[in-house]
């Protein structure tokens, strides 16, 4: 350590990886949430220097909305098969076939309804802690959410009773029936993160960079037209060069015009961007000004 | 965000700092100005308080309501304790624990304080030195943070004059000397204008130090872990089984404080049995020495049988090992503590039962004054005896914040009710 100063990506890795532990070490039965994004894939380096060279003491799972980009599930599945480590897939089209979801239409956002399908796994498997890659530079009712953060049996947040967290000791009790979410990356921000993913020289799928695509202009901004977005009638499609800075639902993420084709190049149009990452890209956290707020009192990550 | 070449070369440290001070003192204009004036305002951000401030009849910008609160808190008059907010500049990447003023300030300050370099008491220059700015120099010397900045706010308002700022920095002075302060710096400004926070202004020429943000730029932190003592709480053992790694038994842990290398003697708390340092394991491969705050994994010469909750400790410098010590408690919970319970404290990675077997005294946060008292309440700070089944490995709070520190946790609703700090081993 001595020919290299510790910066604040080696303070925040040490955060992180002190959190994974904890969690390991203290909840009965953790699982790691892997979407095949950024901040997961983030995750998962996070894990191997907490864990190697033992394997993972919890399985990764994914919460498959079926309105993912295909380039983000096969990266998810590659980067499983890699790492060695067990993936559990839970799929809202199962909720739906259940009857637990019912959509108004076929191309609405699924996004609200990953809640229904991520409870129901966690009662499936008994999970006590789910470890998540949220971080709190995204969005105010994230600013005010604890690192581990408890669900009731609904999943619920509830913003006016949490734990007071102090230092870095962590209480990690639970009722049964209880959950917690574990957010290690909470004090990262969009730029930390891009930044450790140039460091570590981390794989992240294609459309996080430039690439050309047919996308549609609405109010909200662009979106990619696939087979849950075409055109209306006073709509064209415009081929553009564009990159992802979230992959969520099809239906509602929206990419940015950008010319970055390296890691390097999109952080430094991180460093420079003038729009908050979720101000650009989500629709759905547009709707209100406290719609993410609503929708993790509901159960959502 | 003008140097990306700065940033990309990720050499920036990490601060971590408090604002302390009510809405009143102009708190949230100021955490407003300093995302401001270092670029850290995105314009989605900026365009809907911009449109808030004029929906509200007024001009301009409100910085303020970049801090606004959660529809729950707008919707029941409730302020929700502590919210992170972040901003970087080529030199650091910072992180501001932003603890509402008023309501349980006492639970809410502790809380932001506990992972702070830096505290930033805010004082309107109009009203001095108020009973709640020193609650706050109080509170800040409890909870041990190293550097404190006293920012005496809306100079505007008084005609930046220098005498009103003199007086004030004797007043608190005076009172800071019965604290156990390490550094205090005081700086005049105007979080409204903009003076002494990022841009110096030209109105408070007199004024010959630096600005609030040269100040969080280059205060030292380097010292504010401990260098000396080494203590390594182990969180996890992993023995991997595999046939290559048939006897690998590493222990997994952070660095709390001090440094470790290579063949170093090391004896392993409570047991008190001695090893010495076989390898330190990184992802990246093995290393000689590593050093707080470190998240690392250790191997050791010898096969002893150690596991979570066990302390690795250079042997010669050794921490107390003790069931019986005082601290000074910080009530968090609206029930009351029952001294006839028994509690969880979470100490290091070690959870024990433990019961508060005496209340010296109490603090009135105000004054500072002892009060003799049998119970505790939300908020209320006090000096107590505690109890514990099986032994802690600690330090006392001011040597060691990592190994002095620890929470109380009942065991019947869970909840973390209770934040104390070692002050003494009987």
């Amino acid at each position: 350590m001595s020919n290299r100063p510790f910066t604040h990506l080696d303070a925040l890795e040490s955060e992180s990886i002190h959190i994974m532990r904890e969690v390991a070490a203290e909840c009965a039965n953790p699982v790691l949430l892997f979407s095949g994004g950024k901040d997961s894939i983030v995750l998962l380096r996070l894990a191997e220097k907490a864990f190697r060279p033992c394997r993972f003491p919890f399985p990764l799972m994914h919460i498959d909305t079926e309105h993912n980009f295909p380039e983000v599930i096969e990266f998810r599945d590659h980067r499983a098969r890699e790492l060695g480590e067990r993936l559990i897939v839970r799929s809202m089209e199962d909720s739906i076939k259940k009857g637990r979801v019912v959509l108004r239409s076929e191309t609405q956002s699924r996004n609200p309804f990953q809640s229904v399908t991520l409870l129901d796994a966690i009662a499936e498997f008994s999970f006590d802690a789910c470890i998540g890659g949220a971080r709190r530079d995204e969005e105010k009712a994230r600013a005010k959410e604890r690192i581990f953060s408890f669900r009731d049996e609904f999943g619920q947040w509830d913003p006016k009773n949490q734990r007071p967290e102090l230092w870095d000791l962590y209480n990690t009790r639970t009722h049964p029936g209880e959950n917690i979410r574990v957010f290690p990356i909470s004090n990262w921000t969009e730029l930390d993160v891009w930044e450790y993913i140039a460091r570590e020289k981390l794989e992240v799928p294609s459309i996080y960079f430039a690439h050309e695509r047919d996308v549609v202009r609405r109010e909200t901004g662009l979106l990619p037209v696939s087979h849950l977005v075409q055109p209306g009638s006073n709509e064209r499609a415009e081929k553009m060069t564009v990159r992802f800075r979230t992959v969520g639902d099809m239906s509602c993420t929206c990419p940015v015009a950008s010319n970055a084709a390296t890691v390097e190049a999109i952080i430094a149009e991180t460093a420079m961007t003038r729009i908050t990452e979720r101000g650009a890209t989500r629709m759905d956290d547009q709707t209100s000004e406290a719609s993410m707020e609503l929708r993790k009192k509901e159960g959502y990550f | 965000m003008a140097a990306i070449e700065k940033i990309l070369l990720d050499q920036t440290e990490l601060l971590r700092f408090i604002t302390a001070g009510s809405v009143d003192d102009g708190k949230s204009t100021l955490i407003g100005r300093l995302l401001h004036d270092s670029k850290s305002i995105f314009e989605d951000q900026l365009s809907s308080i911009t449109n808030t401030t004029h929906r509200r009849g007024m001009e301009g910008v409100d910085l303020s309501l970049l801090t606004d609160g959660l529809q729950a808190e707008r919707e029941q008059g409730i302020t929700i304790d502590v919210a992170y907010r972040y901003f970087a500049t080529p030199k650091r990447k910072f992180i501001i624990a932003d603890t509402p003023g008023h309501e349980q300030y006492t639970r809410n300050m502790v809380t932001g304080a506990s992972t702070a370099n830096l505290a930033v008491i805010l004082i309107d220059a109009r009203k001095g030195v108020l009973t709640q700015s020193r609650r706050h120099a109080y509170l800040a010397s409890l909870v041990g943070i190293p550097h404190l900045v006293v920012a005496v706010n809306k100079m505007d308002l008084v005609d930046y004059s220098q005498s009103v700022f003199d007086e004030i920095c004797r007043d608190f002075s005076v009172f800071a000397e019965r604290l156990n302060l390490q550094h205090v710096d005081f700086i005049p400004i105007s979080a409204l204008q903009g003076d002494m926070v990022v841009e110096r202004g030209d109105r408070l020429n007199w004024y010959k130090g630096i600005t609030l943000m040269d100040l969080l730029e280059n205060v030292s932190i380097s010292h504010d872990i401990n260098r000396q003592d080494f203590r390594f709480p182990v969180q996890w053992v992993c023995r991997p089984h595999t046939e290559k790694l048939h006897d690998f038994r590493g222990y997994m842990g952070r660095i709390e404080s001090g440094a470790i290398q290579t063949g170093d003697a090391v004896t392993v708390l409570p047991s008190g049995l001695n090893s010495r340092i076989k390898e330190i394991v990184l992802y990246e491969g093995l290393v000689n020495e590593a050093e707080a705050p470190q998240s690392i994994t250790l191997t050791i010469e010898d096969h002893l049988d150690i596991s979570r909750g066990d302390v690795l400790v250079k042997t010669g410098d050794l921490p107390q090992v003790t069931k019986v010590f005082d601290a000074m408690l910080c009530w968090l919970s609206e029930q009351p503590l029952d001294p006839a319970r028994k509690y969880l404290i979470k100490h290091a990675t070690r959870v024990v039962k433990a019961v508060v077997s005496r209340i010296d005294y109490r603090v009135d946060v105000n004054t500072m004054d002892h009060q003799a008292s049998d119970n505790l309440t939300m908020n209320d700070i006090a000096h107590v005896n505690i109890k514990v089944q099986q032994p802690l490995v600690c330090d006392d709070y001011q040597r060691n914040r990592a190994t002095g520190c620890f929470i109380v946790i009942d065991e019947s609703s869970n909840n973390t009710v209770g934040a104390g700090m070692i002050c003494a081993v009987v």
